[in-house]
């Protein structure tokens, strides 16, 4: 065997002058991406920090968000907070009127989605977030948060999709809840109006029997 | 297992104080509180006979005064008759720091043992014996729990802070650890550290 | 940087240099400080000084959910944050005995041997740079990894602090074609194993600076509390995955490698014939994975609380034996969260270890410990 001394360090250089010319050569062996020219292709499920949800074209009118905190309360860091609306009387309304994620504090757990029972809150794959300003730019508030549904479906088509069946699955159970209970209500009247034409036209009351002849011997 | 231990401890070690904790979890991971006195003794027996070499995790663990509520059935003759009377008592425990062993067996592949040791209170009497001279792995374990907790473990070769600074005057994980509020930072708008800076402020305005 | 100062004793003639391996330091694996005297170049006391990445996990434990602790796992070993996860959630399940579904624990198998195989990676790269080899190897070392962080990015959607697993079961599943992509890695990894043995392997430099270098004896070691790859090293048989058969690793075949020596040779090479070891681990897990849920349906996300008592859990994780001790109260928070470092508790013997060697050999004899400041500061 091979017991030159240094043949063990040339060895080394071997597999070394190997993968350096392999680089001009392989496309393996250079691993290298030239960032921020090339920009690496980011898997589906990649995630940065939340965003809230909203449906059709207006962020206030379509917000999926009801302000139900649970995000806030189960947020790891507390990096969440939500003050819920309320109208001119003072009675609450089922939307935030302020809604504030510190990115600076957030750790990116993702639990806030996972609790979410409104389908509102999802994680954003946008990652090239610094500023200067700690708390101009990395606090989002609400209006920085609002993004459409068809961007959620661009960078998560799969999740996205999975959130619009189980949307639509809710949708149509109510609407089918409704129908039903729409149905039953409509039953129950009828019914009540079939039992009112059933019973004949009243004779007043039970007629009470002729009087007897009270001078008829037994 | 810890039966069997705690029948071996008894026969090798007659009068050494140990009694079993019960654990309610699932896992029956069942505790021998030790005291104070006899805890190196039988932690040399525990590594030389039972041959529990691996001292694998010492935690420190605070018990503040608590309430406990006990529900007693007692007997009572009321008019000449005996009646069963279910009542709750409650009675007062006084606060203790504890100091958990979990022991395994690498000779015998088994454990974990868990070894409990209780300070008498949280503020005067709160040394313990250590058991590095026993297993070396508590060396900095102890220095932790020493550290956060309080406890002194007499015996050890160097007791001193480990995570803090050893200027550092208080003892953190303990249950009534006030966190402090005087340092620079910026909270955001809804920070609960604010809300306390604005109101030692107020405080600190007035008594100016 | 490091600050010394030079004092003489008593004697007059023989001065020894305090020299303080600050926490600022391209080799010391996070802010970690070692106060060093030295006699000449020979190391005569090392105290170490933990503390620079003191984070309280614990105390912010007590504070939140039981589930809002599983993201704070990550950030304990940062190198492996799948395996602390999995520790976690085996204490949690051991509390309120919770089953977990036969699908998440192939899973957990598979994400679990991944890490093991990309620590290792990442170990036998910092160990390079730390001898002198600078940024090469590490960087054939990382090539490998990233590939494996990719495959955890495709499906938990982060790199590290992955925030993977949920009591009971895992907390989504493999996303289409994930598993051929695992099949990819696992063929591709033996060949980056035995390009890396054919770099180190009869190195002359290598066998200088690692043979002989701080052996531990098999007694020793496990009186000092050390774990994993370190007390195997000594020539101690004993795997948490064989001796606690936590999960489903006794379905599995694979074997135990040991040391004879236990000098800084056998910690390092160990931990390649452990990588090998872990392949054949994941084939096996990827061939018999079944279908069926990801997670236990009765298990709880939000408002967990599991019933009063206390547990601790353990697994193997590539540092050693990493352990929580939970007790609960009932409530919805725990009662008191532990962490048992591998990482700190390896470094009990660290200044038995390193006494009469010379200065350069610490750096090696730290990086065989393999330790992470995470994890050790918590």
């Amino acid at each position: 065997m091979m017991n030159i001394p240094g043949s063990g360090i040339f060895k080394g250089m071997v597999v070394t002058a190997r993968n350096m010319v392999g680089s001009y050569l392989l496309k393996e062996r250079l691993t290298t991406e030239q960032y921020p020219e090339e920009r690496p292709t980011l898997p589906e499920n990649a995630r940065s920090f939340p965003f809230l949800v909203y449906d059709g074209t207006d962020p206030e009118a379509g917000m999926r968000c009801v302000s139900c905190k649970i995000c806030e309360k189960e947020c790891p860091p507390q990096c969440i907070y939500i003050v819920q609306d309320r109208d001119a009387a003072g009675k609450a309304l089922k939307r935030p009127k302020v809604f504030n994620i510190d990115i600076a504090v957030c750790m990116s757990c993702q639990i806030c989605v996972e609790v979410c029972p409104f389908e509102s809150i999802r994680m954003d794959n946008a990652y090239e977030l610094s500023s200067y300003d700690r708390f101009g730019s990395l606090v989002l508030d609400k209006a920085k948060l609002l993004k459409s549904n068809a961007y959620y479906q661009s960078i998560h088509p799969t999740e996205a999709a999975e959130t619009d069946g189980r949307i639509e699955a809710d949708r149509l159970k109510k609407e089918a809840a409704a129908a039903a209970k729409a149905a039953a209500a409509q039953k129950a009247a009828a019914e009540k109006a079939a039992k009112a034409a059933a019973t004949p036209a009243e004779p007043a009351a039970p007629a009470t029997p002729a009087p007897q002849n009270p001078e008829a011997s037994a | 297992m810890i039966t069997a231990v705690l029948e071996k401890i008894h026969s090798g070690l007659p009068g050494a104080h140990v009694e079993l904790v019960n654990n309610p979890s699932p896992c029956a991971q069942h505790s021998l509180l030790v005291g104070a006195a006899d805890a190196r003794a039988v932690a040399e027996f525990l590594r030389d006979d039972l041959q529990f070499d691996f001292a694998s995790n010492v935690s420190g663990v605070d018990w503040p005064p608590r309430k406990v509520k006990e529900s007693v059935v007692r007997k009572e003759t009321v008019d000449g008759v005996e009646k069963e009377i279910k009542e709750t008592i409650e009675h007062d425990v006084p606060g203790y720091l504890e100091a958990v062993y979990h022991l395994y067996s690498v000779a015998r592949k088994c454990g974990p043992i868990t070894l409990r040791m209780r300070t008498v209170d949280r503020d005067k009497n709160v040394s313990l014996p250590s058991l590095t001279p026993v297993w070396k792995s508590a060396d900095f374990q102890e220095r932790e729990v020493f550290d956060l907790y309080g406890i002194r473990f007499d015996g050890h070769p160097d007791l001193r802070r480990l995570l803090m600074w050893d200027e550092y005057a208080d003892h953190p994980m303990r249950k009534d650890f006030v966190p402090p509020d005087d340092f620079e930072y910026e909270p955001t708008p809804h920070d609960n550290v604010l809300k306390r800076v604005k109101a030692r402020e107020a405080t600190e305005g007035e008594g100016a | 940087m490091s600050t010394l100062a030079i004092n003489s004793t008593s004697s007059g003639d023989a001065r020894t240099l305090d020299l303080s391996l600050g926490p600022q330091h391209p080799s010391t694996h996070g802010v970690f400080r070692m106060n060093v005297t030295l006699e000449g170049e020979t190391v005569v006391k090392l105290k170490p000084v933990f503390g620079y990445l003191h984070r309280n996990h614990e105390k912010i434990a007590e504070g939140n959910s039981w589930l809002a602790a599983m993201p704070y796992t990550d950030r304990l070993d940062y190198i492996c944050p799948i395996t602390n996860n999995w520790a976690y959630a085996v204490a949690v399940e051991k509390l309120a005995g919770i089953e977990v579904a036969e699908r998440a624990e192939y899973i957990r198998v598979i994400v679990g041997e991944l890490t093991r195989l990309q620590n290792h990676a990442a170990f036998l790269g910092f160990v390079l740079g730390d001898m002198g080899a600078w940024g090469s190897a590490l960087m054939y070392a990382f090539r490998e990894r990233e590939k494996i962080l990719d495959l955890f990015e495709s499906l938990t959607g982060a790199r590290m602090m992955c925030n993977y697993m949920r009591f009971g079961g895992c907390r989504c599943d493999l996303p289409p074609g994930w598993i051929e992509g695992a099949t990819k890695v696992v063929d591709k990894f033996p060949a980056f194993l035995d390009e890396m043995e054919a770099l180190l392997t009869g190195n002359e430099i290598l066998l200088a600076r690692l043979q002989g270098v701080a052996p531990l004896s098999a007694a020793r070691a496990i009186n000092g509390g050390m774990s994993g790859p370190v007390l195997r090293a000594s020539g101690v048989d004993y795997d948490i995955r064989k001796v606690d058969g936590y999960g489903i690793y006794n379905r599995f075949k694979f074997r135990i490698p040991r040391g004879e020596v236990g000098d800084c040779y056998d910690r390092f090479m160990l931990r390649v014939i452990e990588s090998r070891e872990s392949l054949q681990i994941l084939k096996q897990a990827i061939a018999g994975l079944p279908g069926g849920p990801i997670i236990n349906p009765k298990a709880k996300l939000r408002g967990f609380r599991p019933p009063v008592g206390e547990a601790y859990g353990r697994i193997e994780s590539p540092k050693g034996e990493l352990g929580f001790y939970v007790i609960s109260d009932g409530t919805d928070k725990p009662y008191r969260f532990r962490i048992r470092p591998p990482s700190l508790i390896n470094l009990t013997l660290l200044e038995e270890l390193c006494l009469g060697t010379k200065i350069a050999d610490v750096m090696i004899i730290l990086g065989t410990v393999d330790i992470v400041l995470g994890e050790v500061d918590r």
